[in-house]
């Protein structure tokens, strides 16, 4: 009885995401536990899930689950999962969600639904398909439902008092598959992309007036950056800030998107965000149909004026 | 070293699918089909290793139906050595799909196979997960660079934050992303000559997989379109609206 939420963290505490995927899997009508892969900092994480609700926090701790090892990792939750008679198994979406769910999936042998964004009901879900240019209903009846959660669409648990009960999990055995050889950070000092409350987006026709300039308009912001897929191929900026539906998913207050065409690719990334602005030489660029506020006009001009207007706040 | 690479026929990127009018389905007829832009670059990639005399056979699969063979037509054009279809005429949901796939893996024992991340029709990004939990082997995800060394491969994955580089044991499955390389393009005579190579067909019955469908598609709808904005004229009308008005910033 009950679902598991897998807690990804940043080596301190749950990231926003995993808040609001345990806020998701609350809607599943039964009580929530959580896991937490690391090492010594997992204690930590657990008792960042005090106030979410959850019950009970595993820690997964030891050699191959601290470096996020998806073999060993996969086999331990599915071995949980069978242990604790686990309904459901939630992530918020992520890079690593994403390696990891479906292979809990598959050595549960049940079909999991990818990136959910509704959830009507404890066996109604709603996923985008074609790029999400289609959004689909579905019925979910697997003896363990596994789901990965758009976490942008869920809001985060209302606070309460509790604080999870901490369990510590035998570890498995390491199949020794893989070895992690290196981490490598894009270090900014700016907002984490995906919960950044406003995102500066720049495609391929920052390449006029460089990097620079949208830079300095983040920074005004206190933005995050995030790109197109464009502005990635011409090395503007690192892949990793890439906004899409095959890359991150945003849904920032204000997404402003910069020399970006509007491809749907793009576009299904951040067309939940609360205000859209874009600002684009051309009249005719698709990412106007999705924009709140459009400013038709050449980034050379647009981006010096912009910060010179915002300057007296 | 034999390298699987496992291709999808999904509609073509630059179409935009219709939903059917009782929203029982997209329509999908008469629309311009093509191998998933992910595999492509998992065919790519597969081809460059025996190019350097890394990958000594390149066996390329789908799943699907008859028309499905079309893609198998375009990675022998790439240069696959060999084509296999596992027959479905109902398109499968990836843990089936994992499961022909896995059943492939056993009678081919591939060193490695080679995929795409995700496929742009159901945007799933399950199946090489699923692939290598069957098959028991290591798995790296996202790859954008992948360098064969002694009997492991180095991989670097794509990934929240910036990049992870893992070592993984052989055999293994790797999933790509775009960056990993530009798939070359294709001439003619390639084309001309993948017609005339033999496709080798294997049923789902014979392979002992059970396709029915686990999840029940209730319906499907396009999402709202958001509502129509205001152009503003300037640099400065822009600022006064984020906030007096849209209150953002
Ligand atoms: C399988 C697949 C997955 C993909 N996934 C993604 C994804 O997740 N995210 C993503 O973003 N893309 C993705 N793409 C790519 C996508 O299709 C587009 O090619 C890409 O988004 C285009 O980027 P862009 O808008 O920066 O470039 P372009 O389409 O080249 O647009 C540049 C824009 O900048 C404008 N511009 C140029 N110069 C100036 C100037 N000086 N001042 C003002 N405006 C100017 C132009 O008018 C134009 O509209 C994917 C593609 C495929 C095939
Ligand atoms: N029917 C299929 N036949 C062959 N390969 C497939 C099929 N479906 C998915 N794949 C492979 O699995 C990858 C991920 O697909 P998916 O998990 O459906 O998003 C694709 O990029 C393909 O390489």
């Amino acid at each position: 009885m009950g679902v598991l939420v897998f807690a990804e963290h940043d080596g301190a505490a749950v990231t926003e995401a995993t808040r609001r995927a345990v806020s998701a899997a609350s809607a599943l009508g039964a009580p929530v536990d959580a896991v937490v892969a690391g090492g010594d900092e997992a204690e930590d994480v657990a008792a960042s899930l005090a106030g979410t609700g959850v019950g009970r926090a595993w820690l997964c701790q030891g050699a191959p689950y601290a470096d996020q090892l998806p073999e060993p990792l996969a086999e331990r939750l599915v071995a949980l999962v069978r242990a604790e008679g686990y309904e459901a198994v939630v992530a918020a979406t992520s890079t690593q969600a994403r390696d990891l769910l479906p292979r809990v999936a598959a050595g549960l042998d049940v079909q999991m639904l990818t990136d959910v964004t509704a959830i009507e009901d404890t066996e109604t879900f709603v996923r985008p398909n074609y790029t999400g240019s289609v959004l689909a209903r579905l019925r979910c009846r697997e003896a363990v439902q596994v789901l990965t959660v758009r976490a942008t669409n869920f809001a985060p648990p209302a606070a309460d008092g509790t604080s999870p009960a901490v369990a510590r999990l035998e570890p498995g055995t390491d199949p020794g598959l893989s070895r992690l050889l290196e981490v490598q950070r894009t270090d900014s000092s700016r907002p984490e992309l995906a919960s950044a409350r406003v995102v500066v987006a720049g495609g391929r026709g920052v390449a006029d007036v460089g990097v620079g300039e949208l830079e300095a308009l983040a920074d005004r912001l206190g933005a995050a950056i995030g790109a197109s897929r464009g502005a990635v191929e011409a090395g503007l900026l690192p892949n990793d800030a890439q906004v899409g539906l095959t890359a991150k998913v945003v849904a920032p207050d204000l997404y402003i998107a910069a020399g970006i065409s509007g491809s749907i690719y793009h576009v299904s990334g951040m067309k939940d965000s609360g205000v859209i602005v874009a600002i684009n030489k051309d009249p005719e660029a698709p990412i106007f149909d999705v924009a709140d506020y459009g400013l038709v006009a050449d980034l050379r001009e647009a981006l010096p004026q912009l910060l010179e207007a915002l300057e007296p706040s | 070293m034999k390298v699987l690479a496992a291709v999808k026929r999904v509609v073509d990127y630059n179409v935009r699918v219709r939903v059917r009018a009782d929203g029982s389905g997209v329509d999908t007829a008469n629309t311009r089909m093509a191998m998933n832009p992910f595999d492509e670059t998992a065919i790519e990639e597969a081809v460059r290793l025996r190019e350097a005399g890394t990958a000594s056979e390149v066996v390329a699969v789908t799943v699907g139906d008859a028309g499905s063979e079309e893609v198998l037509r375009t990675a022998l054009a790439f240069g696959a050595d060999r084509a296999l279809r596992v027959e479905s005429d109902a398109p499968l949901e990836p843990l089936a799909v994992s499961k022909a796939l896995a059943a492939v893996a056993d009678r081919e024992q591939p060193d490695l196979v080679l995929m795409g991340k995700q496929a742009i029709d159901d945007d799933s990004n399950q199946v090489g997960q699923m692939l290598a939990c069957h098959l028991g082997w290591a798995q790296a995800t996202f790859a954008c660079a992948v360098t064969p060394a002694d009997d492991e491969l180095h991989v670097v994955r794509e990934v929240d934050g910036g990049q992870r580089t893992v070592a993984v044991a052989l055999p293994a499955v790797v999933t790509t992303e775009l960056e990993l390389n530009e798939p070359r393009y294709i001439k003619l005579p390639s084309i001309m000559k993948a017609k005339k190579q033999a496709i080798e067909r294997l049923g789902l019955a014979e392979i002992a997989v059970d396709g029915s469908p686990r999840l029940e598609l209730l319906g499907v709808s396009e999402p709202p379109p958001r509502e129509a904005g205001e152009q503003v004229d300037s640099a400065a009308a822009l600022v006064d609206r984020l906030k007096n008005e849209a209150q953002v910033i």
